[in-house]
């Protein structure tokens, strides 16, 4: 049923998300005049998705492994409302083997890679393998089975390292360890965790980079030749969650750079890659060299900034790959323009530890204008459910260069106005006008840095 | 300390009249989760305690009492006595147990909280539905073979008078 060799039109999209995702999603359906189902949980009957969409499924009750990660309903809804395709978004099922391996089973078309890439990238370790074999450079670690292992490798390696769960990524299931004395513990909780969070307990170690920038490359693949879309850095991070994404990446040599993008589409290239994705590098600043994080085999929490120097729709160019299409451009066409910055707004109070800020919201205004952009399935009256990410909107800016986006984004951040749940507008306010920031090309540990920082986040 | 079938009895009649949909107790390591949505079939059981929040907080020391789940879904009264019976899940529908057989139910027919009023299929997973409550069943709103959606009303029942 898959579409080797032919195409296969997409003519109603089960979108199998929620949130600002499924509205982003929904709109670029809206536009290729594509019809849409959402599957939306008992908790999202009545958010903004499930107005925009064609018609709306209930899928199961709030809770995500009943509804929004049940393979089963998933896929018995897109059979069941005649859907030739699912979207699976980001976060929940998006890289999810089984799903798209079922899919194909079912003769639907999952908008996404092939099972067995997902599954590939997936595996931490078949990823840093791959990566090795595609020539592109990996943080210096291993496999580990045991804490003597780990005791010995770590004296290879040196310390501050990172022990990593196989299964992990997107900065879930990592533990800092500092010294020997810390190794035994951090080893057995690092398994505990990895074995909880995503039923397999195997881990590896990596060597921590102290300095690192995130960097990563937009690729896109039709299974026969993958181009790059520019990079962005998402450096600005909490607990290893993104804040603030930008493309370019700025402060980044021009050969350095080029080296990035090269390195990740061969990455991409080897594994024959069919559709979107992301190829994340830590960027080592001391050393003036990179290092392959992980590949995340679905659209990004913060593709706009990529769309905004492109021009590029990325969703639609999914659809378009996942329909058996050839790439409809060649890497000398795609240009790059200006510069972008997205901030996440999140429903969490930074004046109280970040804590989640679950509720209804009673006001919600948005600016609109000329290079602003903003992804959000808020509105006032809407219900910002407990049981999901706390992340509300996204706003994104962009201007001739990155002083001008900045600039702008502040603005854009100043007309937000949202009440009811607290919120970190104040917060990225605050890095906006910082000179750290403003300088541009800040590591990792930046946000961690400012935070700890007296006052540094004041009434705004 | 322990609940009483009884206690339960009165939380479930509580939790009916009220206006929301599910009941959360903790009492001296004794947890009781009650949700109204959807008919006699709970949902696939995963060991026991709903837990409040996903976060995989360290494991407590064993309570002296193990915690003791009480999963029961509970049909919704409507205003005019009826009490609605609505799917556990996303699937297809089906009111025979095989095609060509007399259906589980009919109008006018009487269930009792145990019987099967129909099979909801997920993915070739026959999960049979429970009435969930006693009384005549006055009125079938799905079709046969149709897909319905977590939650959607299937039938409706004059329950006995209490």
């Amino acid at each position: 049923m898959s579409a080797e060799g032919g195409t296969r039109r997409i003519g109603r999209v089960l979108v199998a998300n929620r949130g600002e995702i499924a509205v982003r999603i929904i709109r670029t359906c809206r536009e290729l005049g594509v019809e849409t189902v959402l599957a939306a949980s008992e908790a999202d009957r009545d958010a903004m998705a499930a107005r925009l969409a064609d018609r709306t499924v209930c899928i199961g009750p709030a809770r995500p492994e009943l509804s929004y990660l049940s393979i089963p309903a998933i896929v018995t809804a897109a059979v069941g409302t005649g859907c030739d395709a699912i979207h699976p978004g980001y976060g929940f099922l998006a890289e999810n083997a089984e799903l798209a391996r079922t899919c194909e089973q079912e003769g639907i078309i999952f908008i996404g890679p092939t099972a067995e890439q997902i599954a590939r990238v997936g595996d931490k370790l078949e990823a840093r393998a791959a990566a090795l074999a595609a020539e592109v450079p990996v943080t210096p670690g291993g496999r580990v089975e045991n804490a003597e292992e780990a005791l010995a490798l770590a004296g290879e390696l040196g310390y501050p390292l990172l022990v990593k769960a196989v299964g992990g990524g997107g900065g879930r299931g990592m533990k800092r360890v500092d010294d020997a004395d810390a190794m035994r513990e951090m080893l057995a909780l690092a398994t505990a965790e990895a074995q909880t969070a995503f039923g397999d307990g195997r881990v590896y170690l990596e060597r921590y980079v102290t300095n690192g920038r995130h960097v990563e490359v937009q690729v896109l693949g039709d299974g026969e030749r993958v181009i790059h879309l520019g990079d962005r850095d998402c450096s600005v991070q909490r607990r290893y969650q993104k804040l603030i994404e930008e493309a370019p990446a700025p402060a980044i040599a021009p050969a350095l750079r080029a080296a990035l993008r090269a390195a990740a589409v061969r990455f991409a290239g080897h594994l024959g890659y069919r559709g979107l994705g992301t190829v994340e590098f830590l960027l080592d600043c001391e050393r003036d060299t990179f290092y392959f994080l992980e590949m995340n085999a679905r659209i990004q929490v913060e593709h706009p900034v990529t769309e905004m120097v492109t021009g590029i729709d990325l969703v639609a160019q999914q659809i378009a790959v996942a329909e058996g299409r050839p790439l409809p451009f060649g890497q000398d066409d795609i240009r790059l323009d200006g510069h972008a910055i997205e901030c996440r707004l999140n429903a969490e109070d930074p004046a109280h530890d970040f804590r989640p800020s679950p509720g209804r919201v009673s006001r919600a205004e948005f600016p609109a204008g000329a290079g602003l952009r903003i992804d959000t399935h808020i509105e006032a009256g809407a219900m910002v459910p407990p049981f999901y990410d706390s992340m509300i909107a996204k706003v994104i800016a962009h201007g001739h260069d990155r002083d001008a986006a900045i600039a702008a984004l502040g603005e854009a951040l100043r007309a937000c106005h949202i009440d009811g749940v607290a919120t970190n507008r104040d917060l990225h306010l605050a890095v906006l006008a910082d000179a750290g920031f403003r300088r541009g090309g800040v590591d990792t540990g930046y946000l961690g840095r400012f935070l700890a920082a007296p006052a540094a986040v004041g009434g705004g | 300390m322990g609940l009483t079938a009884r206690d339960v009895e009165e939380i479930l009649r509580y939790l009916d009249a009220s206006p929301f949909d599910e009941l959360h107790l903790e009492i001296d390591g004794l947890s009781l989760h009650v949700s109204r949505s959807g008919a006699g079939t709970a949902p696939a059981a995963d060991g026991g305690v709903a837990p409040a929040a996903p976060a995989p907080a360290p494991a407590a020391p064993a309570a002296t009492s193990p915690p003791a789940s009480v999963s029961r879904a509970v049909p919704a009264a409507t205003g005019a006595g009826l009490v609605e019976i609505r799917s556990a899940f996303l699937g297809t529908f089906y009111r025979a147990p095989k095609p060509g057989e007399a259906p589980f139910t009919d109008i006018g027919q009487r269930v009792e909280p145990d019987s099967v009023v129909g099979i909801v299929e997920v993915m070739k997973l026959m999960n049979s539905l429970r009435a969930g409550v006693a009384g005549e069943v006055v009125e079938i709103c799905a079709d046969n073979g149709e897909l319905v959606e977590y939650g959607q009303v299937l039938f409706r029942v004059r329950a006995d008078e209490a």
